[in-house]
């Protein structure tokens, strides 16, 4: 059964465009990402599914319940952590846990502080006086403490250095491996590429391609940056390199394809510098989709 | 009606609760301390008000107060309590569920497994209690000041409860009428000018009502409608006022239920 099934989905605040006739489903279990740049409409997508926000046009279920006439029920089972958290500045943060937890069933003390120590959490201090990170682990640690069913994380790693990162990547993959499903929106592919099973993509409101993260990673390109004496633009001609620029010593170009090709020809050269990385999202839709 | 959310709210406005009761308490004592003074000196006053225009003694509702009974007095300073109460109760409501959108919580509050309307009548229970409690405040001060005040001066003192009773209607007025504004503009940014506008300008609005005689503004502005001084002198309500009066408030009620069902939250930007 589909965890999430969106058909059709619309919004349009006023005239302007939120997102345009997207339609997919998410099934029990997967971690589903949704990636895309600033404003094409991922927070919007999410926001409809917690009816934060009410659809134009389309329709959208959750657990199988429509999501504008079944909110409450459905949101019983949803744990959601905002992009940007903002909480009661005056509250503590174990007094904004506490409401939180009240309203769900179930005595959820001791799962609080389960989370809170492992994101290292400190439940004494007031909102008001935490860092932006301290404020996302307050978010992380509400958006679970209930045990929910799904899972809306929408960029959900900004704000938290490399190793709360990682906790809270493994976090995310000890809830799934209990059978939680996660919808998982970014703006960052490797983050994306590193939890996901299957991806979204969506562009100007529109959802552009949906695929399995093997596929999309088969087809990704990676971002070549090299410099070495003697370098032209006649060497680096490989079948698989687009997009090849070359000035003085120096040549940036895309390849996509076995990346030992690259390297194999590297190796002849006398390399002084080079930088093999992960294209961002922009060129990707640049070159993946024209 | 979530009770979690009813005791949220009221905790978060206990401090102004305390700070509206004690303030209006205070008002009420103080001024009717000097009823003593007054009354004595009745006959010199009511020459004195009869100098200045009879316009603007209408302004201040001077004209059909009699300072020199206890509750022409009280019903002089009773316009000043109102007009505190007003803003109180404008400010609860404009800020009802736009103080959770402007400082970006409404997204916490709204992905819980509540309801709308739930949330709503949550909210208000609670601004209903916290202005109760600052109403049963007036009521306490009130009739204290009165006591120890009133010297040998008799009143009578179900007009007087007629005229307390009046609070509640008028703070449900400000409440709803607050409310259904937040609603209905694109976004509160601030709660305390549109409280005071909303405060003031009903209060204008009636002052003006007596500057130009006989416009229809009474039919606006609850100042008109629950009349401290008309009160008082004809021992009752105006009660065709009273009932325009509730009217609105139910349909501001209604509307605001409507609004807030159908809203979009808005994002953070």
């Amino acid at each position: 059964m589909s965890i999430i099934a969106v058909s059709g989905l619309t919004k349009y605040y006023g005239k302007a465009r939120g997102i345009v006739d997207v339609s997919f489903n998410v099934d029990e279990g997967e971690i589903f990402g949704f990636i895309g740049p600033n404003g094409a409409g991922k927070s919007t997508t999410i926001r409809l599914l917690l009816s934060l926000i009410h659809p134009s046009g389309g329709s959208a279920t959750v657990f199988g319940k429509d999501v504008v006439t079944h909110g409450p029920e459905i949101r019983r089972d949803i744990g959601y952590l905002p992009s940007e958290v903002y909480y009661y500045e005056g509250m503590k943060v174990i007094d904004l846990l506490k409401y939180s937890a009240s309203f769900y069933d179930g005595d959820r003390t001791q799962r609080m502080r389960e989370l809170s120590d492992v994101m290292e959490l400190d439940l004494n201090r007031r909102i008001s006086d935490l860092s932006y990170g301290n404020k996302k682990k307050v978010g992380i640690v509400q958006g679970l403490l209930h045990g929910p069913k799904l899972l809306f994380l929408d960029e959900p790693t900004a704000g938290l250095d490399p190793l709360m990162q990682r906790k809270f990547f493994n976090l995310i993959r000890e809830e799934n491996a209990r059978g939680v499903t996660v919808f998982f929106s970014s703006h960052i592919l490797g983050e994306v590429q590193r939890l996901c099973t299957r991806v979204g993509i969506i562009r100007e409101g529109r959802l552009v391609e949906i695929s399995a993260i093997r596929t999309l990673q088969q087809n990704n390109y990676k971002k070549v940056r090299v410099a070495a004496d003697g370098l032209s633009a006649a060497g680096l001609d490989l079948p698989g390199v687009t997009n090849l620029q070359t000035e003085d010593s120096t040549a940036s170009f895309f390849f996509k394809g076995d990346i030992n090709a690259v390297l194999h020809k590297l190796s002849s050269l006398h390399v002084s510098d080079v930088i093999i990385e992960e294209p961002t999202l922009e060129e990707i839709f640049m070159h993946y989709y024209e | 009606m979530n009770a979690n959310i009813y005791r949220h709210e009221l905790r978060s406005r206990l401090r102004s609760i305390l700070t509206w009761s004690l303030g209006v308490a205070a008002l009420v004592v103080f001024y009717f301390s000097f009823f003593a003074v007054f009354a004595d000196q009745a006959e010199l006053l009511n020459d004195m008000m009869d100098r200045f225009p009879p316009e603007m003694r209408a302004a201040f509702g001077m004209d059909k107060m009699d300072l020199s009974t206890v509750l022409g007095y009280f019903a002089f300073i009773f316009l000043f309590v109102q007009l505190c109460l007003a803003i109180q109760a404008s400010n609860y409501g404009f800020g009802l569920v736009s103080i959770e959108e402007s400082e970006l919580t409404a997204d916490f509050l709204l992905s819980k497994p509540v309801s709308r309307t739930q949330v709503v009548t949550s909210k208000l229970l609670a601004a209903i209690s916290s202005l109760t409690l600052t109403n049963l405040v007036v009521w306490v001060a009130s009739f204290t000041a009165i006591t120890l005040f009133r010297g040998d001066r008799e009143y009578q003192a179900g007009t007087l409860l007629l005229l307390l009773l009046s609070i509640v209607i008028f703070q449900l007025f400000f409440l709803s009428l607050g409310l259904v504004i937040s609603l209905l503009v694109k976004r509160v940014r601030s709660v305390t000018p549109y409280a005071l506008g909303l405060g003031f300008g009903a209060y204008v609005l009636s002052a003006f009502s007596g500057l130009l005689g006989d416009v229809k503004l009474e039919l606006i502005t609850p100042f008109k409608h629950l009349d401290a001084a008309a009160i008082v002198e004809s021992a009752s309500y105006d009660t065709p006022l009273v009932l325009l009066n509730v009217a609105v408030t139910v349909l501001a009620l209604a509307a605001s239920y409507w609004l807030y069902v159908r809203r979009d939250i808005p994002a953070v930007s």
